[in-house]
């Protein structure tokens, strides 16, 4: 599938910011405080850009509206209306803590509710495709949960340290860091199980089912509809090498897990302001891991449709 | 709406016979040039006239070659929206631009409501859909459905455009849910199939299979190949001539 | 947009919106088909284009190309105004002139040609529609060089047919679709009669008739056969003719039809080879009963086909048949031992003839209706042998073709089929005997200053009288038609005139003169050497080889960049046209027909129909014909010419409608409504055959007579079919030194084994002169169906289709080579090299390689971007073919044809492949090669749009 860039910013992007959410939401980061509050609007400002990069790329982000009115069946349209109801719970979360230093709970449960069924949603658009074999897994609703939930946490461990820093309140935003690590290493196992089942499962659908030729013999294309690419072929027909994409999972595991792993375990021994620094740029090592992560998502994954473009199985 | 209906009242769709599709394009022109100027949007190319040029089509044709060697046969497939009564591409649709018509199942989009997603094409395992570049609006086959019921065409005309030219009579329209329609009893009879019947969508077009290829007529008892007389001389020949001739009288 | 709706209301839909404003109905052009087309006009412009229903090509359906006219007629290619060149040929620097200047530039470069000598114009019309105009202005100029491209298109087959049985293919006849039980096609051009014999297949397959396909490539047609036959190019007459050994073999031969309607009893003397003729010159038989000598069509006869006889004159005769069965008994025939050469196994010729028989004879058809032969004998019903077959240019375009073609008319006529219930039929004016058709116009003291020539340029010898050749037997023409080298060259030569006027062999000419015929790319062979020919000079002078040409076309193809003066025509739907037949009718076998175009939308540029420029310029010239007797022009215009033009008297170019009141068909008085009248028929006329006529026309009483009736000919001409043909006999002779006037010394001898009055088959002559080892495989291209030649690619929708072409690779040889996808080759013959694209297929011949037909395009012509992949991956194999036969060291010019009819042998080409080095196509943007420098957008033509949404004007939403 085509990589686009603003589906891959908006999933990675919007993932932490629902992530940071969650944490912020359940209270593992005091949204009372300044790293909270910086944490409110870190989360606010990568949902929306996220929200927005993919809006913009519609053909007509006019009738952007449009798409909340089909929630009893497509996923796209229940995240679309979770993604706007979202805002309400956490909109007032952020209200109290940025205007009223409060750390207002049950709006922050439901922010935290509404952030994980949104990312859910997200994920389902995927795994509710059965033309693409590698997304159609619950895998994938897990490895978006997760990899949001890491995410957020490593925001927020940043964000908790600084505050500790700042407050030399001591270490206690430290009991985070295990939860951190736990749903970090979760997440890569959930995603290498993903890439293995990526790798060894196959659509039942192949060049033979696709036109009903198989009876005849190994059925091969001989010649394309039209010799140029064409919107299918450039939407549904994208390749990478696979040398590429070796290399670009290596990068996406260094970027995404063994950094970030390390901040946080060197963070342990580090000074609160040290580790706050280390942790907020493991953050941004771990989002560059998730937009590689998430581009070979999409740059690897073989819809049905190539069958008619000569792929003999999808 | 992006529910589909529980029921149509009718199925219509295309029966398509890959027997005698010879691979003209004809059904891939004559679809393109009835539907620029028809329903909705423009079907627009980009960059006709330089390279990479490339344009929306909502019915194209493919080649396959199957088998090996001296037996490998070649197959023209054409290809366009299979209307199936499963349908994911009308239920992925956020907005309900894509339905399904309850009265005749054809499937549909309103390009009035298309945001222009593309959700509807990663959702559809045929490569039935395309975005048109121009618009930002999703086309696909309509079935025509600005001709069949249109009555400022003959009746005879009220086909799908793809139906009314193909020059081989390699595509049928009718509806395939009364099982005495003359698409039915082809399908019955030639043994129409689906394709990719396991992604679920339940297509309503068919596709009628390739026949099977008589045997080679094998020479037969007159001579057996090792057996046959030597053509040397024409002594035989003409001697049987002489009689054949005489017989005329 | 209208507001959210909720539930499950559906969008209200218009179900009948409005299509167009008015429907015009005319004639295709978009190939050489002339279906029937209805034209639905909206504001103006062109709806939507659909068959006609009622038209008896197409009977509604239409082809991608006939759908995709839109975009040929709003083309960027469009010429726009007369264009005059400016800087050195072939860069494309023109400026625009107005017409009254082209006009007259023409006109005073022309008149002096006439004045002098008239033959040094050359005057070729490449893919013309109007050859009873074109033709009938040479011979009114006094030129004889002139022809249509039929000479490298397909001339073998035309002419083979037209000697043997007064017909041949797609306009001259067609298989019985309705009732032929077995269908063998050869080699088929796919862009040629595709819808009807699309329609064809198609009712064969809901018959179950079978369908066998000969052909090295399986694609198309032959994807949908029953049974493939993967023959080896060039051997196709090998294996027709193991057949006809099958035949004789098993004695399954239509004996009766064979005495009744062929020569097979005509008595050949064996001293000459030549028919044995009463004092009449009528051929002798001998009857069976009394054993005299009596003419063939004596009443009551029982002719012999077997027997030595004593002529009066005490030279001996045997009957045709007697020679064949010799000839085709002859082991050489075998399954077995052509089964190599034609790559086709023993047990599938053997099996096929059985087939071809058993269906023939056992499953005979008959319609119960009595009729009279010529000979006025009555027949209770038609008696149908119902095997049919047809073949187009893969079997004509070699320098055997027209043996080859001989070979396949004498198999249908062994079998009986040949117009009869489930055989081939004719379709009217035609069977048409070769003597008949007029001989060729332009003998030596025929062209003078001023003179029109006595007759047409083109016609059909009967022997070597009939050549054009001066008295040293050197060619009158400049192709050489008519000439030795190529004696029955029915179409010209149109392949070999650039190539002979800038050698000067045999003498240079003045002004060259075309129309629509791409000589500068892909209708040439050799098309890099006909660009040079084209810009080469006289090194004294300085001055162009060629020094005029003057081109006329629609579109901005490749042959404009090389023309001095361009005279832009009109698209097909804003001009005047008759599909007449005089030319090259329409007409089906059951009904005569003929139609016409007519301006359905007015042109909006200064473009003007060639025909009427070309009246226009007879006019000027003052020719006989084109201007009345104070010397002002005769005609306004074609549609002038058309309706008050008469060939001879009551004849003329339309047959519907004629006669004062409009109520006579075939002949009558012109009729000044016609043309309306044609229009509102919906642009065509048919008239039907009685019952009595529809079958066996070639001896059918009540035919003959309707012919005449509607001036098909002047008196009855029945045809005997010609299974011996004597003309070949006669030019044989003369090249053996027996007759006068006699060939030049170097010809001698490829007359003599060449032109064997029964078919025989020798191998392809650049396959006879190149090393096996060297070139071992043959390179041919087959037809795509949405293609026409090279007009596709300027049409947006088409070019989508075919925009780049690749070498298709038999796998074994694919694998041998260690191809892979996208891997480029270099393909080598005895001429050249090009590095193209190759791709991997299994249904094909092993020793054959193949690719689209003129794809490939000259970076910049068409109004393309020079980046276009036509030009950067497409290719031509053209560039590979020489329009000579490699030099065989005795000094002289073998041109790459067909010996008796001069067609181009395309179909010859034998190459090698090599994989191209890894260097060579490094980069992503590898180019085909060779690569022609890009011409220039011409003066005056627009830039091409970015982006077309044709049709978007007419969106009305799709929510009610």
């Amino acid at each position: 599938m085509h990589p686009a860039f603003s589906v891959i910013a908006f999933t990675s992007l919007s993932g932490m910011g629902y992530g940071l959410a969650v944490v912020l939401g359940v209270g593992l980061l005091d949204g009372a405080s300044l790293g909270g509050q910086i944490g409110y609007v870190i989360a606010l400002l990568l949902i929306s850009a996220g929200l927005a990069s993919s809006t913009l790329h519609l053909g007509h982000p006019e009738r952007a509206p449009l798409a909340l009115t089909q929630w009893r069946s497509s996923w796209l349209s229940r995240e679309g209306v979770l993604a706007i109801v979202t805002f309400l719970p956490l909109g007032l979360a952020a209200l109290g803590s940025l205007f009223f230093a409060a750390d207002w709970r049950p709006a922050g449960w439901l922010a935290a509710a509404g952030s994980v069924a949104t990312v859910y949603c997200t994920a389902m658009i995927y795994a509710s495709l059965k033309t693409v074999q590698q997304w159609a897994s619950g895998l994938t609703v897990a490895v978006y949960l997760l990899f949001g939930l890491a995410g957020g946490l490593l925001l927020a461990s940043g964000l908790a340290a600084m505050d500790a820093a700042m407050d030399h309140t001591g270490g206690s935003w430290r009991s985070l860091l295990p939860l951190a690590v736990l749903v970090m290493l979760a997440a890569w196992v959930a995603k290498a199980l993903w890439w293995r089942r990526a790798g060894q499962e196959h659509s039942a659908s192949t060049i033979e089912s696709a036109t009903g030729l198989g009876h005849l013999g190994k059925v091969r294309l001989l010649e394309r509809p039209h010799i140029e690419e064409n919107y299918l072929t450039r939407e549904m027909g994208f390749r990478v090498a696979r040398k590429h994409a070796v290399k670009l999972r290596r990068m996406a595991w260094i970027f995404g897990l063994v950094l970030p792993l390390a901040a946080l375990l060197i963070s342990l021994v580090l000074p609160d302001g040290f580790a706050a620094v280390l942790l907020l740029h493991a953050a941004l090592s771990h989002l560059l891991g998730v937009l590689i992560e998430r581009w070979l998502f999409f740059a690897e994954a073989r819809h049905t449709v190539m069958l008619y473009y000569g792929d003999e199985r999808a | 709406m992006t529910s589909l209906p529980e029921k149509t009242d009718k199925k219509l769709g295309l029966v398509i016979d890959l027997d005698i599709c010879v691979g003209c394009h004809a059904c891939v022109v004559s679809c393109k040039e009835w539907n620029t100027g028809g329903y909705g949007a423009a079907l627009s190319d980009q960059n006709p006239y330089d390279d990479h040029v490339s344009g929306s089509w909502l019915n194209r044709v493919h080649a396959y070659e199957a088998g090996e060697g001296a037996n490998a046969r070649v197959v023209h497939f054409p290809k366009s929206c299979l209307h199936c009564d499963d349908a994911p591409c009308v239920t992925v649709c956020p907005t309900g631009a894509s339905y399904k018509r309850s009265e005749d199942g054809i499937v549909l989009v309103n390009e009035d409501r298309c945001i222009g997603c593309g959700l509807c094409a990663w959702a559809c395992p045929y490569g039935a859909r395309e975005m048109d570049v121009a618009e930002g609006v999703m086309k696909k086959c309509t079935l025509c459905v600005d001709r069949i019921y249109n009555d400022n065409i003959p009746e005879e005309d009220r086909v799908p455009a793809c139906v009314r030219s193909c020059p081989a009579n390699a595509r049928h329209f009718g509806d395939l849910a009364d099982p005495g329609s003359e698409v039915s009893l082809m399908v019955l009879a030639r043994g129409g199939f689906d394709l990719m019947p396991e992604q679920g969508t339940k297509p309503v077009n068919k596709y009628l299979p390739p026949r099977e290829r008589r045997p080679e007529p094998q020479p037969c008892g007159r001579h057996s190949m090792a057996e046959r007389e030597s053509t040397a001389d024409a002594k035989g020949f003409f001697r049987w001539l002489d009689q054949a001739l005489e017989r005329m009288g | 947009m209208t507001a959210v709706r909720q539930g499950r209301a559906q969008p209200a839909l218009d179900l009948s919106p409005k299509v167009s404003d008015e429907i015009r109905q005319t004639t295709c052009y978009m190939c050489a088909c002339r279906c029937g087309i209805n034209v639905h006009l909206r504001d103006g412009k062109v709806r939507y284009i659909e068959g006609n229903r009622d038209h008896p090509v197409n009977r509604g359906v239409l082809c991608a190309k006939g759908s995709a006219g839109i975009m040929q007629h709003y083309s960027p290619a469009r010429l726009r105004k007369p264009l005059l060149r400016v800087g050195e040929r072939g860069k494309g620097e023109f400026k625009e002139i107005e017409w009254e200047e082209a006009l007259s530039l023409a006109t005073e470069w022309l008149k002096p040609v006439r004045e002098s000598d008239p033959k040094k114009l050359a005057f070729f019309t490449g893919r013309d529609q109007s050859q009873a105009l074109t033709g009938w202005w040479a011979q009114q100029f006094g030129t004889p060089n002139f022809a249509a491209h039929g000479g490298f298109c397909s001339v073998n087959m035309a002419a083979a047919g037209i000697y043997t049985m007064g017909g041949a293919f797609w306009e001259f006849g067609s298989p019985d679709w309705e009732r032929t039980k077995l269908f063998v096609v050869f080699g088929v051009a796919e862009d040629h009669d595709s819808n009807p014999i699309k329609m064809g297949l198609s009712r064969l397959k809901a018959r179950g008739a079978k369908i066998v396909s000969v052909n090295p490539v399986r694609t198309g047609y032959s994807a949908i056969a029953d049974q493939w036959l993967g023959v080896r190019p060039g051997t196709d007459g090998l294996f027709v003719l193991s057949l006809i050994h099958e035949l004789l073999r098993n004695r399954t031969v239509d004996l009766d039809y064979l005495i009744r309607y062929t020569n097979a009893p005509w008595l050949v003397v064996e001293d000459d080879g030549l028919f044995a003729k009463d004092a009449e010159g009528k051929a002798l038989v001998q009857d069976r009963e009394s054993g005299a000598l009596v003419p063939f069509d004596a009443k009551g006869v029982k002719p012999n086909l077997h027997g030595k006889v004593t002529l009066p004159d005490g030279r001996s005769a045997r009957p045709v048949f007697e020679l064949m069965a010799e000839a085709y008994l002859d082991e050489r025939y075998a399954p077995e031992r052509v089964a190599e050469q034609t790559g086709i196994a023993a047990e599938r010729i053997v099996a096929l003839a059985e087939e071809l028989a058993r269906v023939a004879f056992e499953e005979e058809i008959t319609i119960e209706q009595p009729w009279t032969d010529w000979k006025g004998e009555r027949h209770e019903r038609f008696i149908g042998r119902p095997v049919s077959m047809h073949a187009m240019r893969g079997i004509s375009a070699h320098s055997n073709g027209f043996q080859t073609c001989r070979a396949i008319h004498v198999l249908q006529i062994l079998l009986g089929s040949i117009d009869c219930p489930g055989g081939f039929r004719y379709k009217p004016p035609y069977p048409k005997p070769p003597a008949v058709h007029p001989r060729p116009a332009g003998k030596l003291g025929e062209v003078a200053p001023n003179q029109p020539l006595t007759g047409a340029p083109l016609g059909y010898p009967l022997g070597p009288e009939d050549l054009l050749v001066d008295e040293a037997g050197q060619p009158i023409r400049i192709d050489k038609a008519y000439s030795w080298e190529a004696p029955m060259s029915a179409h010209g030569l149109m392949h070999m005139v650039i190539s002979n006027a800038h050698a000067g062999d045999p003498y240079p000419v003045d002004v060259l003169f075309m129309y629509m015929a791409n000589m500068s790319w892909n209708s040439s062979m050799n098309s890099r050497g006909v660009m040079e020919m084209l810009e080469a000079k006289d090194p004294e002078t300085g001055e162009y080889r060629i020094p005029k040409i003057i081109y006329a076309d629609a579109y901005a193809s490749e042959m404009v960049a090389y023309s001095d003066l361009v005279l832009p025509d009109t698209t097909y739907l804003e001009r005047h046209d008759c599909i007449s037949l005089l030319d090259r009718p329409i007409c089906e076998p059951d009904a005569v027909a003929d139609s016409i175009r007519w301006p359905v939308v007015e042109p909006d540029r200064d473009v003007r129909g060639f025909q009427s420029v070309l009246i226009d310029l007879g006019g000027r010239l003052g020719l006989p014909g084109f201007v009345e007797a104070d010397g002002s022009p005769r005609y306004r215009d074609y549609a002038d010419y058309m309706v008050r033009h008469e060939r001879k008297p009551g004849v003329g170019p339309l047959a519907g409608w004629r006669g004062e009141d409009g109520k006579e068909s075939g002949t009558g008085a012109p009729n000044p409504d016609q043309l309306q009248r044609y229009i509102d028929n919906g642009g065509f006329w048919q008239g039907e055959i009685p019952e009595e006529a529809l079958y066996f026309k070639f001896a059918n009483a009540a035919y003959q007579d309707f012919a005449v009736r509607m001036g098909f000919y002047n008196a009855s001409a029945p045809m005997v079919f010609q299974l011996y043909l004597e003309t070949l006999q006669k030019f044989r002779l003369a090249a053996e030194g027996k007759a006068e006037p006699q060939p030049p010394e170097h010809l001698r001898e490829r007359i003599a084994e060449c032109f064997t009055p029964l078919p025989s088959w020798y191998a392809p002559f650049e396959e006879a002169r190149l090393d096996e080892e060297e070139y071992p495989l043959h390179a041919i291209t087959q037809r795509p169906m949405a293609m026409y030649h090279s007009w596709g690619s300027q049409n947006a929708w088409l070019r989508q289709i075919h925009s780049s072409n690749p070498l298709y690779v038999p796998g074994a040889l694919y694998d041998e080579l260690g191809l892979e996808p996208g891997d480029w080759v270099w393909v080598i013959s005895h001429h050249g090299r090009i590095k193209v694209p190759a791709a991997r297929m299994e249904a094909v011949n092993d020793k054959t390689v193949w690719t689209w037909n003129a794809i490939g395009k000259r970076a910049g012509a068409w109004e393309l971007s020079p980046a276009a992949p036509e030009a950067k991956k497409g290719f031509l194999l053209n560039h590979l073919i020489h329009e000579l036969l490699p030099p065989k060291g005795d000094g002289l010019r073998w041109s790459n044809s067909d010996p008796i009819t001069g067609q181009a042998a395309w179909y010859d080409l034998r190459v090698r492949l090599e994989k191209a080095a890894p260097e060579e196509v490094a980069g992503e943007n590898v180019v085909s090669e060779p690569q022609v420098p890009a011409q220039e957008r011409f003066a005056g033509m627009p830039t091409p749009p970015r982006e077309l949404r044709y049709g978007q004007e007419w969106d009305e939403g799709t929510d009610a």
